[in-house]
């Protein structure tokens, strides 16, 4: 699976953002983390392959128990579904 | 090739159909009207931007802009799933909704990997299965049925009953299946 890898100064946390590249929620997401200098790897689904789509519908449906995007998944363990700001800054510390 | 022009005014004038307000961020609502674009131009249809779509048009078929589930989820929360269509009290508050999933999991799991995969290389004719008389099997393998709202008439040949009608607004519960048999005499 082709993660895209983006470098920052808050590199504490391993942080997953499964995103689609038409959703405006996901790109507020990127833009937030961005903005506050966290490293993170992403993938766009859409854009992804047919048999890494199936293997990122696991991962998502295993951890969060629901698919919707923009999911953030932070040290494996906490999920965040959906472009909330809040949630973000607890789980990563910001 | 869409224009976003286009895009856009058909959003406006359905959104004028139906009583509903289009999102009132401009940044926001320029994001989905780019997004419907792409993936009318990626797809052949604008399918929601917020969803990932299997580009098998009847495994889309409830994602297609507007949705399925805008008008159930516009009545209980103000707004759709991706908060493009809002109701007057959202767009004057300016205060979107978080709005959960309405659509069934079985659904979407249809835009994943082998099933959708096996769906794309499947010949559009050469199965073996003859047509049932009730429901029509497309190669997709989705079963379509002829379903009625028993407060209006309106009859629709889709998977399933719409949420709300569209025409009398009644609920999901007042559609019925139409079940047709055929007889033969003499």
């Amino acid at each position: 699976m082709q993660f895209s890898k983006v470098s920052g100064k808050k590199n504490n946390h391993k942080v997953t953002l499964y995103a689609l590249s038409t959703c405006v929620w996901c790109k507020l997401t990127k833009e937030y983390l961005n903005e506050n200098n966290v490293e993170y790897e992403y993938i766009y689904v859409d854009l992804a392959a047919e048999n890494d789509k199936q293997k990122i519908h696991e991962i998502i449906q295993s951890k969060s128990g629901s698919i919707a995007y923009p999911t953030t998944i932070v040290d494996d363990k906490v999920v965040i579904t959906g472009f909330r700001k809040d949630k973000l800054k607890e789980a990563l510390e910001i | 090739m869409t224009t976003l022009e286009e895009v856009r005014r058909r959003a406006e004038a359905d959104a004028k159909t139906f009583g509903y307000y289009l999102t009132p961020q401009p940044e926001l609502l320029q994001g989905f009207l780019e997004g419907l674009k792409t993936n009318e131009d990626r797809y052949g249809y604008p399918s929601c931007p917020c969803r990932l779509a299997s580009g098998i048009f009847e495994y889309d078929r409830d994602i297609i802009c507007p949705c399925d589930y805008r008008d159930p989820d516009v009545a209980q929360y103000g707004s759709c799933y991706c908060r493009l269509y809002v109701n007057k009290q959202v767009y004057e508050s300016k205060d979107l909704p978080e709005v959960p999933e309405r659509r069934p999991v079985e659904k979407q799991a249809r835009a994943y990997g082998t099933q959708a995969a096996a769906a794309k290389q499947a010949p559009a004719q050469g199965t073996q299965e003859k047509p049932s008389a009730k429901a029509e099997k497309t190669p997709s393998g989705v079963k379509k049925k002829l379903w009625y709202c028993k407060q209006c008439g309106y009859v629709v040949f889709r998977e399933d009953p719409p949420y709300i009608c569209p025409i009398c607004k009644a609920k999901r519960e007042m559609f019925a299946e139409i079940e047709s048999t055929v007889e033969f005499n003499g």
